[in-house]
């Protein structure tokens, strides 16, 4: 894999080529083909086990702690798959970072939250400037600026999201998987979210699944929806523009879930 | 999962439209006989009757509005809550055409001039009637029948036509009747727009199945048979 190169015009963040991903022998998602927009926030929606969160995982090699999961096909990031033999996944995840469902800060100060994804990812600059910068960039900075060495675990449910994206971004990732990250905030706390992924995706190429469809609809340029084949396996059903999608669907299928007829 | 709550109040709303169809499908031959009779009376009632139709509008844009903001509705179901904001406005206006000529029975009063009736009925009937189909049409989502129910406004164009040189006519040859022949213009450039606003319900229909905005109507009605 390239360090540090920007992604080039024309080229796709992430692509997806009949990725198949399997727990055991179990085909838990099949034949996605699908590809990423940088610097685009893209949704993934569907109902319960179809798949979603499976593919996001995949993104950055998650997965790869699951025993006996495994990829067939390919997810192309700079032109290289991720999961060829050579590619080390701790860089991978250095450059394609998530953010999960329950706020997990470290139980240690809001700086040294930040402080340690400095310190694995062998951060030469200065470890206070990277702290502000990712604090700003979060959008939490002026309201922890006055107490950095007050404990990460007092602070409110949103405000831990937003600080575990700060502990994302201090790794100077190019993509954030971002998994549910609202479903456990209130929705003032949600409403913050979506301004920074907004704000963010200026940078930032943004993944995130959702169960929230309004959430889809509110935040993402695109918008893909998965659902589960009649072998169990989810497939990809419709992938496209959000305000496309949400007012237009092309298949049956994408128009019977998000209007909330199925699933 | 299913969506009864939903469905049931655009079902609600459907039946509110149909209503108000009727009421301005009445309003208008209603109108028309009262110009016929040289009715004051029944005019003056039709016309205080269109504040049903207004108020009724009001009560679908609102029943749509909370349906939007309480349901999230997407989709097929996003574009027919659209669509009945727009029909009902249209209709607000087909009611406001009937409310004219009652206004116009009123101005002529017993005035010696001669009224095209048999004409003003043929346009004002066809009118209804392609109001009556648009609405079904739309109600059951029919786009082929909604595609094809402008053909027929080229009937009431022809006829309107064929009035406007009348009446027009008229005023040349009788200037001292010109104030009540402009009034009698009114009356069918009210029947003839009516049909017009039939074409944007089909349209919406369309709209409503495919998510396509189709102008279904290309030529430019004052050039049609001219």
């Amino acid at each position: 894999m390239g360090s540090n190169a920007s992604v080039p015009e024309n080229e796709f963040a992430i692509e997806t080529e009949n990725l198949d991903i399997f727990y055991g022998s179990f085909r838990a998602v099949k034949e996605v083909n699908l590809k990423i927009e940088p610097k685009k926030i893209t949704a993934i929606i569907g109902p319960s086990g179809c798949g979603k969160s499976t593919v996001l995982r995949a993104f950055n090699r998650m997965n790869d702690f699951i025993p006996g999961a495994h990829v067939t096909g390919s997810i192309l990031f700079h032109g290289t798959n991720i999961y060829a033999p050579t590619v080390d996944p701790v860089q991978v995840r250095q450059r394609i970072g998530m953010v999960f469902q329950k706020p997990n800060p470290f139980p240690k100060s809001v700086y040294d939250n930040i402080a340690w994804a400095a310190k694995v990812n062998h951060y030469q600059g200065s470890v206070p400037d990277l702290v502000e910068q990712t604090l700003i960039q979060a959008a939490l900075w002026d309201e922890v600026k006055d107490d950095l060495q007050g404990s990460a675990m007092s602070l409110g449910g949103g405000q831990q999201q937003r600080l575990c994206i700060a502990r994302t971004l201090a790794a100077h990732p190019e993509i954030i998987l971002m998994d549910e990250p609202c479903s456990a905030l209130d929705p003032t706390a949600t409403l913050k979210i979506e301004d920074l992924m907004r704000d963010l995706s200026k940078y930032y190429t943004i993944i995130i699944v959702t169960h929230n469809m309004q959430q889809a609809g509110r935040a993402s340029d695109f918008t893909a929806f998965f659902t589960m084949d009649t072998d169990r396996a989810g497939k990809m059903v419709e992938f496209g523009h959000t305000e496309q999608l949400f007012t237009k669907p092309q298949h049956r299928e994408t128009e019977d879930y998000i209007s909330g007829r199925f699933g | 999962m299913s969506r009864d709550t939903l469905n049931l109040h655009i079902q609600e709303i459907k039946d509110e439209i149909s209503e108000i169809s009727s009421l301005v499908e009445n309003a208008t031959l209603k109108a028309i006989e009262s110009l016929k009779n040289r009715d004051s009376d029944a005019a003056r009632e039709i016309y205080l009757d269109d504040r049903i139709v207004n108020e009724k509008r009001y009560q679908v844009e609102n029943s749509v509005l909370i349906q939007i903001a309480t349901q999230q509705p997407l989709a097929h179901d996003l574009r027919l809550l659209a669509a009945m904001l727009e029909i009902v406005s249209e209709l607000e206006r087909m009611g406001d055409y009937a409310k004219g000529i009652c206004k116009v029975t009123l101005n002529l009063g017993n005035a010696d001039v001669n009224v095209p009736i048999k004409e003003i009925e043929s346009m004002g009937k066809l009118a209804v009637e392609m109001l009556h189909e648009a609405i079904d049409n739309f109600i059951n989502e029919d786009v082929p029948n909604a595609r094809l129910l402008p053909q027929k406004d080229d009937q009431v164009d022809k006829i309107f036509n064929k009035v406007e040189k009348e009446i027009i006519h008229s005023m040349v040859c009788q200037p001292e009747n010109i104030d009540h022949s402009n009034l009698l213009l009114w009356v069918v450039h009210n029947i003839e727009r009516m049909a017009d606003r039939v074409t944007n319900i089909c349209e919406r229909t369309i709209f409503v199945v495919t998510g396509d905005l189709v102008e279904l109507e290309s030529k430019p009605k004052n050039l049609v048979g001219k």
